[in-house]
């Protein structure tokens, strides 16, 4: 075994048993999406693993060339189309970085409600699937899930009523969000807020009770301190490892400052340690809700006038690279200006494809069953990862 | 009626029941299921449903039977009935009431329980036949689990025969007479528990079905098979967790007794069997699967123990309360 400081891959030495490989994906259960992970196995004991991405690449990057900066937000939902507002804020930043753009208060109030719901129903997903990971579609599991699904559909039932679509938005636009709220929509949303807060509560005694839950979760994949800073990992993976890292606290954006919350912070490492964290995010996603919708200034929602067509939008020559908190960590856009109405060139920075390279350093020396584990609480996207 | 009719009849009348009660019991839970994740369940097919087991027994039967190149083709097919005739066996000596059961041996619970592990040789007879490493690893661990929660529930099923002192089923049901073994002070809660547990993961059910494991193993043991042949390895799958809920009910709910004329005992006796099979079923989807070493430190180092203490412990007991010993 390697140090936890040297981030080389761990190898288990030839203990003389047989060894067999087994495909895990890019068609199985438990594959958030159709990631491949080739595990080598001693009987029950993980022995290696080797992850193979790559089978959800659109070619993002490239599109964004082709399509203008009025466009190209609502394209950008599809890359972590679980949490589809993060990727949209984070290209519109970036933007709006190079040309200099004042957002207008309400419009920077918007952008957070928005996103904050987002992060919730991500994490309300990412808490069932995980549960089903570990508790099958035909246990315990599947009640969690089902439970978590019925929360999410609240939230996409808000997100329908302010943007008229469900998974993927297009609400961010350069210069502040396309569409004001519908009357009657705050109240709706303190409802659906109040509803959550008490459900989570709910959830947490169902599985913290549970000792077969905590088994499964308490010092299953431990990821060291040193180990998340080398790899890069962000978001609740790298506060479960005892990182105070959250970039809505150390490089506030969109007025986060006004706001009053905690960013969680676990020492332990492990599933158990992610799923506080997360836990604690669900709770304060939903207060920053709150604060929003109390403070929520009168005013225009976007600084640049009504579009009329796509190539209105002009961006002068520049560079700039933003980056947003989302759901799975730290979701960046580096962007090209030419000054034209299509960026140059474009790059992103996914959640999801830094925070798996933790999983061939934290696999091996688990058993198969861990492995499921795992990478529930990684929580991994592919439309994220691959592009 | 002559002598040599009622054993040719009796099974047959059996099987057929078992059969339709498997049937539907597979309603009840996805019912029961559907409640408790807040769903109506299936409600398409027929009033509530009804007829769903039915629509989906046809679908089963019309699938394509298909058998994979590499798979030990001999095995491969052997494997669902090797696995089903152990599963219905189990029902060969339960008496559903008084003198009515297809034979009531002396060693009847010892029948059962021996039976009743037998379904281990087809399931891996599956696993290994499939010629598949999920279906492999599955038979595997299958054995694993097997061999670890057979000995708990047979410890837990035997604290009721020291309580009744016989291993005749319906003796052991009349000994309940009077008293519930379940309500037999401390030993009678103690071993029910232990029951329900080793039941749950001697029949692979969640949070013990680490053989079917679909989110590590797919579907385990059974992954390659379809048609009619995963059609017989649920049945007996099923019939098993009935077998043993029948077994459950007669071992410490009483059996046939309850209130009403003598007829209505097996109706009493299947309501019992149903509350142990609601049981394990609540149980089933309210847990996470925990992991193969968990399950069998739990046996090894728990229940094994455990059980074989209540039993010791029932022994005394029972010397201590029999007059003149």
């Amino acid at each position: 075994m390697t140090t936890a400081a040297s981030p080389s891959r761990v190898e288990i030495d030839y203990t003389g048993s047989e060894r067999l490989t087994m495909n895990m994906g890019p068609q199985h259960p438990s594959a958030h999406g159709v990631f491949r992970a080739i595990l080598t196995l001693e009987g029950e004991q993980v022995v290696g693993v080797d992850a193979v991405i790559g089978y959800l690449h659109r070619c993002h990057e490239k599109l964004a060339e082709t399509l203008t900066y009025a466009q190209y937000p609502s394209i950008a939902s599809k890359t972590d189309y679980v949490a589809a507002m993060t990727s949209e804020f984070a290209y519109v930043r970036a933007a709006e970085m190079i040309g200099k753009i004042e957002v207008p208060k309400r419009a920077q109030y918007l952008r957070v409600i928005a996103a904050e719901l987002q992060r919730v129903a991500s994490h309300l997903l990412w808490l069932g699937t995980w549960c089903l990971d570990m508790g099958g579609a035909l246990g315990g599991g599947a009640t969690i899930f089902l439970y978590c699904i019925r929360e999410r559909e609240l939230v996409l039932d808000l997100f329908e009523s302010l943007v008229g679509a469900r998974l993927l938005y297009g609400f961010y636009q350069v210069g502040g969000v396309r569409y004001d709220l519908p009357p009657g929509w705050p109240e709706k949303c303190r409802e659906t807020v109040d509803l959550i807060d008490r459900r989570i509560d709910e959830y947490q005694r169902m599985l913290e009770e549970n000792p077969f839950f905590l088994v499964r979760t308490q010092g299953v994949g431990v990821i060291s301190r040193e180990l998340a800073q080398e790899v890069g990992i962000s978001g609740p993976l790298v506060r479960g490892s005892g990182v105070n890292f959250d970039l809505r606290r150390t490089d506030p954006y969109s007025s986060y400052e006004d706001f009053d919350f905690r960013v969680p912070v676990e020492t332990g490492g492990d599933c158990y340690a992610r799923y506080r964290v997360r836990m604690v995010e669900f709770r304060e996603s939903l207060q920053i809700v709150r604060q929003a919708l109390d403070r929520l200034p009168e005013g225009p929602v976007s600084s640049r006038p009504g579009l009329k067509s796509v190539a209105q939008v002009r961006i002068p020559k520049g560079e700039a690279y933003a980056r947003v908190e989302g759901a799975r960590g730290e979701v960046g856009c580096y962007l090209i200006a030419d000054g034209s109405a299509k960026p140059y060139r474009m790059k992103w920075r996914g959640a999801s494809f830094s925070n798996l390279a933790v999983l061939p350093h934290i696999i091996p020396g688990h058993k198969v069953a861990d492995v499921v584990a795992i990478m529930g609480s990684v929580d991994p996207v592919f439309g994220e990862v691959d592009r | 009626m002559a002598e040599w009719v009622y054993p040719l009849i009796a099974p047959f009348i059996v099987l057929n029941a078992i059969l339709g009660i498997v049937t539907y019991v597979t309603l009840l839970e996805r019912k029961f299921a559907a409640r408790m994740q807040s769903r109506i369940g299936p409600y398409r097919v027929g009033p509530h449903g009804l007829l769903q087991p039915i629509a989906d027994a046809i679908k089963l039967m019309m699938k394509e039977d298909v058998v994979p190149t590499a798979a030990d083709r001999p095995v491969y097919i052997l494997a669902p009935v090797v696995f089903l005739i152990p599963c219905m066996l189990i029902f060969a000596t339960i008496p559903f009431a008084p003198g009515l059961g297809v034979a009531d041996l002396n060693i009847g619970i010892l029948f059962f329980l021996a039976v009743s592990a037998m379904e281990i040789v087809g399931l891996f007879m599956a696993g290994w036949g499939s010629n598949n490493k999920y279906a492999l690893l599955s038979a595997m661990r299958a054995v694993n689990q097997v061999i670890s929660y057979d000995l708990p529930f047979i410890f837990a099923a035997l604290v009721p025969v020291l309580l009744a002192g016989s291993l005749r089923l319906s003796d052991i049901a009349a000994a309940q007479a009077g008293l519930w073994f379940v309500f037999y002070p401390v030993i009678g809660q103690l071993a029910f528990v232990a029951f329900i547990v080793s039941t749950v993961a001697a029949e692979n059910r969640a949070p013990f079905d680490i053989l079917e494991a679909e989110s590590e193993l797919v579907a385990g043991f059974r992954v390659e098979y379809s048609g009619m042949k995963f059609a017989i390895i649920q049945l007996g799958e099923y019939a098993h967790v009935i077998g043993a809920s029948f077994l459950g009910a007669l071992l410490f709910l009483g059996a046939w007794a309850g209130p009403g004329p003598e007829w209505m005992g097996p109706i009493w006796f299947l309501l019992k069997a149903m509350f142990v099979f609601l049981v394990v079923t609540w149980v089933r989807w309210s847990f996470v699967r925990i992991r193969v070493d968990q399950i069998l430190a739990l046996s090894w180092k728990a229940l094994l123990p455990a059980t074989l203490v209540l039993l010791v412990g029932t022994a005394v007991v029972v010397v201590w309360r029999t007059p003149g010993v």
